[in-house]
């Protein structure tokens, strides 16, 4: 009963869309879908698209984690505005975001400016791009490290430092190892994000083919010229590619699970 | 190794924890630290360790001053009330941590380290689980692993933090003996922190009773059964009953009535304590204390009785044999075979 549910559910809200998609693009034909994919303008799209979601997600989870541990271990004041901060990029609007770090990043914005004197372009480049996904994957990573987190005793860094464990071995072979599912977790979700990701990143982006576009404005750019059938192809593409990297991401997660004896 | 904590205070955000406790802790002894949930205990184990700092006094390995020396210097074998496991590490990677992140040239051999683990984990009854992970382990089992662990690094004192406090009644019995025998074998220094008196008693070689952060008694089991030196002492190990009286010219009085029982104490109020089931029954108005049945509980192989006593508020306790005739409302007069009175505070 629950499993029937759940397989309507998921085949009305997920399936059936993602059906409609694949059909349309195939109606190209091979050929065309080829010629589409092939396209260098498609292949930079892409590259770009899932090289700074890649690029964005590990930096998330480098600092998330961090910001994470913080909010966890440490009391001090003005905490709790900081973890409610945390949660701002899930609430504001990606245009807003895009528009706001654009200001800041380009040539005359208050960060942008002082990083041009250095000879670093960020805005309407990838490295805007990457800046943006990180802005909006963050949270991702903090909420589902933290609860994980929350529940590492104390006990278990005290055990470690009685058998003779120094900091840095503690964290890398004891805390680390305890969170990798949780983290793992964080980074397919902030790079999910990252690749579908349009309204902050078209502000920033400069969106110059070959260069700074990424996919799903390419998409947009296709639907506008009303080439409906490039534009799922592009689309499907993107779905496959994402697909594989989710299913990767999950098998080693069952693998640990099944390791560990626990629920990730 | 003999561990002697000199003068040690400590406080928890001007809280105090522990106030000047000093403590000799013999080479090869298995002591208990006794006492009731925010009593200090598991705070001066904690001191032992390195786990805590004390604001104040010092803790000595042999003649070694050890609070100079960090937790990973003191070489200490720490048993936690929850295992603390490292769970994404099989049983016998957990056994062996402590001898893999010792630096390069004091590290064993890996294979040195596998046979060691192996040969300890033969040593606390789990060979045959070195694969398992924690989380799939009973907690009886988890306490082994945990204890192997704390061995395996050749600690210099074994510090067990209410290592059976999470098991059920059974197992932990079965644990209770099981220490021992591994004490015995291994002769290692050995504190652990309980609240159970039994446990304390059954498994020590001397039990420390703590109370509010001082050191209340230390002793042998018998001595701090038999020779409580503290209403507390007298309180929280075993059954005991306390009636105010009066010291006079080394005689106690209650109610006008001398009770034919001598103290040393100087004259005044005083409170006598006695173990209700340490008594003799005698004539009524011969002495001794005299009181009416009020009432009978079957406890055991014995009866317990309670009384009221004339120029006594409370009822007080007392235990007679289970055959005796007496019922509520008869009178029933009692002599303590041994007693302590101490001042009344």
């Amino acid at each position: 009963m629950t499993l029937g549910f759940t397989l309507a559910y998921l085949a009305l809200i997920v399936l059936i869309p993602l059906t409609g998609l694949v059909l349309r693009s195939a109606s190209l034909g091979f050929p065309g879908f080829w010629h589409v994919a092939t396209d260098p303008r498609t292949v930079n799209a892409l590259k770009i698209s899932f090289g700074t979601s890649l690029i964005a997600a590990v930096i998330n989870v480098i600092f998330g984690v961090i910001v994470a541990w913080v909010l966890v271990r440490y009391r001090f004041p003005g905490r709790r505005i900081v973890d409610a901060i945390v949660d701002l990029p899930f609430a504001l609007p990606t245009a807003v975001a895009g528009i706001a770090l654009t200001a800041l990043y380009s040539r005359n914005g208050w960060i942008g400016h002082w990083l041009d004197l250095i000879g670093i372009k960020v805005a309407f480049t990838p490295i805007g791009i990457t800046i943006a996904l990180i802005f909006i994957g963050l949270p991702f990573v903090v909420r589902t490290v933290q609860p994980v987190m929350e529940e590492i005793r104390k006990e278990v860094e005290e055990a470690a430092a009685t058998l003779g464990a120094n900091r840095f071995q503690t964290i890398t072979r004891v805390l680390l190892p305890g969170l990798q599912p949780a983290i793992l977790t964080g980074f397919a979700l902030a790079f999910a994000r990252a690749v579908g990701e349009y309204g902050s990143v078209i502000f920033i982006a400069g969106n110059l083919p070959y260069v700074s576009e990424i996919a799903p404005l390419l998409i947009v750019i296709r639907l506008e010229e009303f080439d409906y059938a490039g534009a799922t192809a592009i689309a499907t593409i993107m779905l496959l590619i994402s697909f594989f990297m989710l299913f990767v991401i999950n098998l080693i997660q069952a693998w640990s699970r099944r390791r560990y004896g626990y629920g990730a | 190794m003999d561990v002697r904590v000199s003068g040690v205070r400590k406080e928890f955000d001007r809280f105090p924890a522990l106030h000047d406790v000093s403590l000799d802790i013999n080479s090869g002894e298995l002591i208990a630290l006794l006492g009731p949930s925010g009593s200090g205990k598991t705070t001066l184990l904690r001191l032992i360790a390195g786990l805590e700092t004390p604001t104040e006094g010092k803790v000595f390995f042999g003649d070694e001053d050890a609070s100079l020396k960090s937790v990973q210097e003191r070489n200490v074998g720490f048993v936690f009330q929850h295992y603390a496991l490292f769970r994404h590490m099989t049983v016998i990677d957990n056994v062996g941590f402590g001898l893999k992140v010792r630096p390069g040239s004091s590290r064993p051999s890996k294979d040195e380290i596998r046979r060691r683990s192996s040969e300890l984990l033969d040593f606390v009854q789990l060979s045959g689980l070195e694969k398992r992970y924690p989380a799939q382990l009973s907690g009886g089992q988890r306490q082994r692993v945990a204890l192997a662990r704390a061995m395996a690094i050749e600690p210099r004192v074994l510090l067990l933090d209410e290592p059976f406090g999470a098991l059920d009644a059974k197992v932990r019995k079965e644990l209770r003996r099981w220490l021992r025998e591994i004490h015995d074998k291994t002769k290692h220094t050995t504190v652990f922190v309980t609240h159970d008196q039994d446990e304390a008693l059954e498994l020590a070689d001397r039990v420390v009773v703590m109370s509010q952060g001082r050191i209340e008694q230390i002793g042998t089991p018998d001595e701090v059964y038999d020779r409580p030196n503290s209403p507390f002492v007298y309180s929280f190990i075993g059954e005991s009953s306390s009636i105010e009286v009066q010291v006079k010219n080394g005689e106690l009085w209650l109610d006008g009535q001398a009770l034919s029982i001598s103290s040393d104490r100087p004259d005044g109020e005083g409170l006598l304590y006695f173990r209700p089931h340490d008594v003799d029954l005698i004539e009524d108005s011969n002495g001794g204390i005299a009181g009416t049945v009020v009432a009978s509980r079957r406890v055991g192989a014995t009866r317990r009785i309670e009384l009221r006593i004339a120029g006594v508020t409370d009822h007080v306790e007392i235990e007679i044999p289970a055959d005796h005739p007496a019922t509520e409302t008869s009178r029933i007069a009692f002599r303590p075979k041994h007693w302590r009175v101490f001042p009344k505070s």
